[in-house]
């Protein structure tokens, strides 16, 4: 047996002779990271994803106060050692309510994600593999979604539904599907004539198997690098959603709501908006640098 | 121009009234799902039963699904897109009202954003990996970023409020009001127009603000599509072969480089107009800029059903118009398309 050291060496990672396939596999993802890691920027986005993720998750070890813990007597305070990032209107702690705003914030990304992935590949993969009408019927639906913009899209869905977090979530992924079902659909038409393929359909497996086992694992790095660089669009979108009141509602510290409810305190107390619109730019910002980052990598078209 | 070309050309022409078609169906569910009765909005709260059974046969809400749509299709035809409840019009009439504003404030920040982003894009990739390209992409990668409500309102608060140097929010100031008779509804050609410079002026400072924020958001996706097109461009061999004449870098930069991607570039920019439909409906919004992404949101608070969704539709065929411009662009005018 080969001890841990072995395979954590610098040596066995980056070896000429990978000895399995499992091998072989890592050696292309630690190189893969070389690379990644090469690019400043990236290491900067990414370094901000994970300080971002941990401070939401630790919220109620970070916070010295509850978020919703309301003082009237000392409401629209600047930032000082007792309110870092000074009071809102109703005397609330924005520090506190910041780092729970990024739980709200990267729930709902998450959510997003979780929804549209699955939808996006399903959809993509079965149109690609079976070609014909029901490529076409499945591409026109495709084709109506990607022609209304999607701020536009989701705010009518929201209405149709009723303002709140799980409408903004399901109307988001409504809208944020198509571009992940293209993506699948071009990458099984390049697949769907291979050889290999050819070789499962003749050991007898069917379709859903073929599809399933065979294709969509082949559309995941692709589906991964666009994930991450749709992160920011829809952080975007539902800050946007919770800016125009058709998000989260308050008092849930969602940051866009957040701005939207401080608003008309902007000219004499512009922390209290301001803040938050700061959230909301790093959060994009550092996904955006991470799927540049990724892109790089991962995508070799784009080499 | 081959027959194969004719052929998609008109394929994708004739798709469009297949993705109108869709676009209807999904607009027509929204509002069918909606937890609003209309009925109970048009009679009342304390109707009497007898009432609210005959408002309902009227609006021929008890029929199926099916019967309705069709009812709703034959509106449409006949430009009808019902009342708005909010401002007791025709949503068309509305629509026409408000629509030249977004037109205005959309064509000025392309404008903006060509001027200044195809630039960048250019230069960036003739430098690429210098400062510049670097600082180019922090630049637009910033401008992706940044949510525009937060933009405009951080603009607001330094030029209007702290520095003094821009007006405040609205399309003209309050004094000027109503002095321009509306022509084309585009508040600052009407004053040209008319001759009236006061107003020209007022309205045209009025318009720089929400202009160039709306103009950042689609500056950064132009900057980034021209530099990835010209460092292909850059990589040609046509370009070694200019090089071998002995032109100067900027006949071959412009001409030759730039020259080969306008009309890929074309479509971006089509792709780029469109987008600003989006971005309008949050400036707007925080600008209180009269257009039709106002009139959206306005509507939504107040669940005026109508008007949310004869505003989403007018959005949708825009943006669908434009898109197919823009494919056409790329199909007609790209000799290398097969």
């Amino acid at each position: 047996m080969t001890a841990l050291s072995t395979y954590l060496s610098r040596d066995w990672l980056l070896s000429e002779t990978p000895s399995s396939r499992t091998h072989a596999a890592w050696v292309r993802r630690y190189r893969g990271w070389l690379q990644f890691r090469g690019n400043g920027l990236a290491m900067v986005g990414l370094i901000t994803v994970i300080v971002m993720i941990v401070a939401s998750l630790a919220a109620p070890l970070l916070a010295f106060q509850d978020p919703s813990a309301q003082d009237l007597a000392g409401r629209l305070a600047p930032p000082s050692a007792a309110h870092w990032f000074g009071t809102d209107e109703l005397g609330r702690d924005i520090y506190a309510r910041i780092l729970y705003g990024g739980r709200v914030t990267l729930g709902m990304v998450v959510a997003v994600v979780l929804l549209v992935a699955p939808i996006g590949l399903a959809v993509g993969c079965i149109a690609g593999y079976f070609g014909g009408i029901v490529d076409r019927a499945l591409m026109r639906l495709t084709d109506v979604f990607l022609a209304f913009p999607r701020l536009v899209l989701a705010l009518a869905f929201v209405a149709a539904l009723k303002p709140g977090i799980t409408s903004a979530v399901i109307a988001i992924a409504l809208t944020a599907w198509p571009p992940y079902a293209r993506l699948a659909r071009a990458e099984t038409l390049t697949v769907r004539n291979t050889d290999y393929i050819a070789a499962v359909r003749m050991t007898g497996a069917r379709s859903g198997r073929i599809i399933l086992r065979h294709i969509v694992p082949l559309c995941v790095s692709s589906v991964i690098v666009r994930v991450t660089l749709d992160m920011s669009g829809i952080i975007l979108t539902a800050a946007a959603l919770g800016f125009l009141g058709m998000g989260a509602q308050p008092p849930l510290p969602e940051w866009g709501t957040m701005i939207a409810s401080s608003r008309a305190y902007i000219l004499e107390q512009w922390w209290v908006p301001t803040i938050p619109g700061i959230a909301i730019f790093i959060a994009s910002l550092a996904f955006n640098l991470l799927g540049d980052g990724m892109r790089d990598v991962l995508d070799p078209r784009q080499r | 121009m081959t027959a194969s070309r004719v052929r998609q050309t008109l394929a994708s022409v004739a798709s469009v009234p297949l993705t109108l078609f869709g676009l209807i169906l999904v607009t027509f569910l929204i509002g069918r799902a909606m937890p609003i009765d209309p009925v109970i909005a048009i009679a009342g709260d304390h109707a009497p039963p007898d009432v609210i059974a005959r408002v309902r046969t009227e609006l021929g809400l008890d029929k199926p699904l099916p019967v309705q749509f069709a009812i709703y299709m034959g509106q449409l035809l006949h430009g009808n897109l019902g009342n708005s409840v909010m401002t007791s019009h025709p949503v068309t009439e509305d629509i026409a009202r408000f629509f030249p504003a977004t037109l205005e404030l959309a064509t000025v920040a392309i404008i903006i954003a060509i001027l200044i982003g195809v630039p960048l894009g250019v230069v960036a990739a003739w430098r690429q990996g210098s400062r510049f390209d670097h600082v180019v992409r922090v630049v637009s990668l910033a401008g992706q970023s940044v949510p525009v409500f937060v933009l405009g309102l951080v603009c607001l608060l330094v030029f209007y409020a702290k520095l003094g140097i821009a007006p405040g929010t609205g399309q003209i100031d309050v004094a000027y009001e109503g002095m321009v008779p509306p022509i084309t509804g585009m508040l600052v050609l009407d004053a040209a127009l008319e001759g009236d410079w006061d107003s020209f002026w007022n309205a045209g400072s009025h318009l720089v603000l929400p202009s160039l924020v709306l103009a950042y958001f689609s500056m950064a996706y132009i900057t980034r599509m021209t530099r990835a097109f010209m460092i292909e461009s850059l990589a040609g061999e046509y370009i070694v072969t200019a090089r071998a004449k002995g032109l100067s870098a900027t006949r071959i930069l412009w001409r030759h480089a730039f020259g080969n991607i306008a009309v890929r570039l074309v479509t971006v920019l089509a792709l780029a107009y469109a987008g600003l439909l989006e971005g309008a409906v949050i400036t707007e919004t925080v600008f209180s800029w009269p257009g039709i992404g106002l009139y959206l949101t306005g509507s939504l608070l107040n669940a005026d059903m109508n008007a949310v969704l004869g505003a989403t539709l007018v959005i949708g065929l825009v943006y669908l118009v434009l898109n197919l411009l823009a494919d056409l662009a790329y199909r007609l005018l790209d000799p290398r398309v097969r």
